[in-house]
């Protein structure tokens, strides 16, 4: 046990104190801030250059007035179409709009022009015809003599609420699923980038100890398994170590950055509602408000808890066997490149099905393979928001440790011959006889 | 007679293919240098492996110091196996104290004996050196302060100067010999017969998996000496003299002859000086280590 321990400290300490790790640990959080203050300014940015474009009413449609824009200015001529493109270097105009007077009221469609020296840009023409088309709106229900609120009638908005059919099922808001799938397949990105990540570290870290030659002197202190367990574990608690600080600092620093940098999700709201059809800020508020509610009535005591121990259960699962076939592989990475191949593809599967989970967490793909131990891991926790039945949970949860700790010990009998080995070019069936092997 | 370090007896360890150690028995003694000899692939790293209980023999048992060998013998045993290395990014005190306490030492005994080898070998400052920094030779004498730092009964040195200058091997030698007289004993491997004819006393040579030859050194050479003299004169031979022994070698002043019985060089001697032959030197030729290694490996 003591020399277990050692062991573990060792590849914890060597690994967490090592540059690489803190600036991987630090600069990952800060990468994910620059990425969102760089998405945000995009999205927030509007061309900068003020324009000033002459609208000429031919038809009286806006009543002289229509609301400025940032960076974009209209101002209403009564000089001719003629008179203006005359003046229209002195006018400083960018371009004149010309709206002709609507002969048919019932028509659908109206031509307007933009008369300019440039072509008008996308963003200057989308709204040009916005503004246009709910200005017309308006003339033509006056127009028409139509009665504004009955016309807003018949736009109606259908929510869907769902309900409990007895006292036992779930009460649930219309937002769970989306919460609960956003929770999900964040759980399953993590899961599966740790079973990488964390997994690979192994191999690398058991190829180096072979090729350096250090691994012999090693086994003439300790047992073999002792040295893969505890590499297996100080690697799984560099993980745990990563993954914490990035889930605290993370949200962290990307909060504070749109603080300071002012994109805040207002800015994307408001960008909605501009479209017709699109939220008004009363019904935003009360979505947040009620997502923000859904968040906090997650079982968290249950979740997290469930989600450190698929953690650690997919880690131990897949990290050994990258630590047998570490321990099979050369001094050429490429060559055991092979034998990677059949521990990588459950993982990549996993994944897939764990998309497909969380748009249908209850369909018998997402059910067997939220017990199936080589999935359940990466599956399991994208599940768990939806809340699953129990006995699934138990039931992976049980398979996934007996599943973890066989291949733990199997991975340990491919690893003691493996390290010793060199020189020869290794098959999968020599490593499956090899687990064989006597002492 | 003093139970010995080790004794090994009818050690069976066989692969998937072949045999690699067949019925292999030897002892070696209380505070000896002990050469395991053997061509490549005869089995000898499969033994050292069975000793230093990195893999478990099929048939036969192993005694260290009358005890059946257990899980707590390694701490007992110092191993330098010659596919050797070092975590290269570990600084070297913090190495040495990592494999020092899987040795079991204390965090403490392992700083105070490993101060004292690095005062012994003048290299006080490589402390918060990296493994990375050091040339191959350096790196070496860590390796060997990592193999006997925990004060092992049993040290294993499977071609201990591969890759050392001469200065540096000069060092180690007089460092095995050192422990040697505090009653260390010593396994020592390799194929380079000049070292072990230099160092060890007793020999075990391994082919194929077996036992070929065992002993003491001189006994070993004088088991496989060939009577033969070397003889150096002045003037001319008379060549009647030289009927009743058969000449190996003859040259100006210096001839090389085989007698029948150990017994009989003495009579030629006698013949030699009774003719008035002005002799110069009078020798036996024993066979080099390197020439029994030989003929034992390709009969």
């Amino acid at each position: 046990m003591d020399k277990l321990w050692l062991i573990i400290k060792r590849e914890y300490l060597t690994r967490v104190t090592r540059r690489s790790f803190i600036l991987a640990t630090l600069l990952t959080p800060l990468g994910f801030a620059v990425f969102f203050v760089v998405v945000g300014l995009i999205f927030q940015y509007e061309s900068d250059e003020a324009r000033k474009i002459a609208i000429i009413d031919e038809g009286g449609i806006f009543g002289n007035t229509i609301k400025d824009e940032e960076n974009l200015y209209f101002k209403f001529e009564d000089r001719s179409l003629e008179s203006l493109r005359q003046q229209f270097d002195e006018l400083e105009y960018d371009g004149v709009l010309v709206v002709p007077a609507i002969k048919d009221l019932l028509s659908q469609e109206h031509t307007i022009y933009y008369y300019a020296k440039k072509q008008p840009t996308l963003d200057i023409e989308s709204l040009i015809r916005s503004r246009v088309s709910e200005q017309l709106r308006d003339y033509k229900i006056e127009a028409l003599e139509l009665d504004p609120k009955q016309l807003q009638a018949l736009d109606t908005d259908i929510e869907l609420e769902p309900e409990p059919i007895d006292d036992e099922s779930e009460d649930a808001t219309k937002l769970t699923g989306a919460i609960a799938a956003g929770i999900g397949g964040i759980m399953g990105v993590v899961m599966y980038i740790v079973v990488f990540i964390y997994g690979m570290m192994v191999m690398r870290s058991v190829m180096e100890e072979k090729t350096n030659r250090i691994v012999e002197v090693m086994i003439s202190s300790v047992r073999p398994f002792q040295l893969m367990l505890g590499k297996i574990v100080g690697v799984g608690a560099v993980g745990l170590t990563q993954v914490a600080i990035w889930a605290i600092l993370i949200p962290l620093v990307v909060f504070i950055s749109t603080l300071v940098f002012g994109i805040d999700s207002n800015t994307q709201m408001e960008m909605a509602q501009e479209q017709p059809g699109g939220m008004n800020p009363e019904d935003t508020q009360a979505m947040v408000a009620m997502a923000l509610e859904e968040f906090k009535n997650q079982n968290w005591w249950l979740i997290l808890p469930l989600f450190i121990f698929y953690f650690l259960g997919g880690y131990f699962l897949y990290a050994s066997l990258f630590a047998a076939v570490g321990s099979a592989m050369g001094d050429d990475l490429g060559e055991g490149q092979s034998l990677t191949i059949p521990i990588t593809i459950p993982v990549i599967i996993a994944f897939y099905i764990m998309i497909v989970a969380i748009e249908a967490p209850n369909s018998s793909l997402a059910v067997w393979s939220s017990i199936f131990p080589l999935f359940a891991p990466i599956v399991m926790p994208a599940r768990l928001a939806f809340s699953p039945p129990v006995w699934e949970v138990l039931l992976s949860v049980v398979l996934v440790a007996a599943t973890s700790v066989f291949f733990v010990w199997l991975s340990g009998r491919i690893y003691r011959v493996g390290i010793l080995l060199y020189g020869k070019k290794i098959t999968l069936k020599e490593l499956g006889k090899w687990m064989f092997y006597s002492d | 007679m003093a139970t010995p370090i080790l004794d090994l007896r009818n050690i069976v360890k066989a692969y998937e293919k072949q045999i690699a150690v067949n019925r292999v028995s030897f002892e070696v003694p209380r505070g000896s240098i002990f050469g395991l000899l053997g061509p490549n692939g005869a089995g000898k790293t499969s033994l050292i492996r069975i000793i230093t209980t990195i893999t478990r023999a099929d048939e036969g048992e192993v005694f260290l110091d009358g005890e059946k060998l257990n899980s707590r013998h390694p701490e007992q045993i110092g191993y330098m196996p010659e596919e050797r290395g070092l975590y290269r990014k570990m600084k070297v005190g913090a190495h040495l104290t990592y494999l020092a306490r899987l040795k079991g030492l204390s965090a403490r005994e392992a700083k105070d004996k490993i101060s004292a080898w690095f005062e012994k070998f003048g290299i006080e400052d490589w402390w918060e050196k990296k493994v990375e920094e050091l040339s191959k030779g350096m790196q070496q004498k860590i390796q060997f302060i990592a193999t006997v730092v925990h004060e092992p009964k049993l040290l294993i040195l499977d071609e201990p100067f591969s890759g050392l200058d001469p200065v540096n091997t000069n060092l180690i030698k007089s460092e095995i010999h050192e422990l040697r007289d505090k009653g260390v004993s010593i396994i020592f491997s390799t194929h380079r017969m000049e070292q072990v004819e230099e160092i060890c006393e007793h020999i075990v040579l391994i082919n194929q998996g077996e036992n070929v030859l065992e002993g003491r050194m001189a006994a070993v050479k004088d088991k496989f000496k060939e009577n033969l003299f070397q003889v150096d004169y002045k003037g001319a031979l008379p060549t009647d003299l030289l009927a009743p022994v058969s000449v190996i070698e003859q040259q100006p002043e210096r001839v090389v002859i085989q007698v029948q019985d150990e017994s009989d060089s003495n009579a030629f001697l006698q013949q030699l000086l009774n003719r008035g032959v002005q002799v110069t030197a009078f020798n036996e030729i024993l066979p080099t280590l390197n020439d029994i290694f030989i003929r034992q490996v390709s009969n």
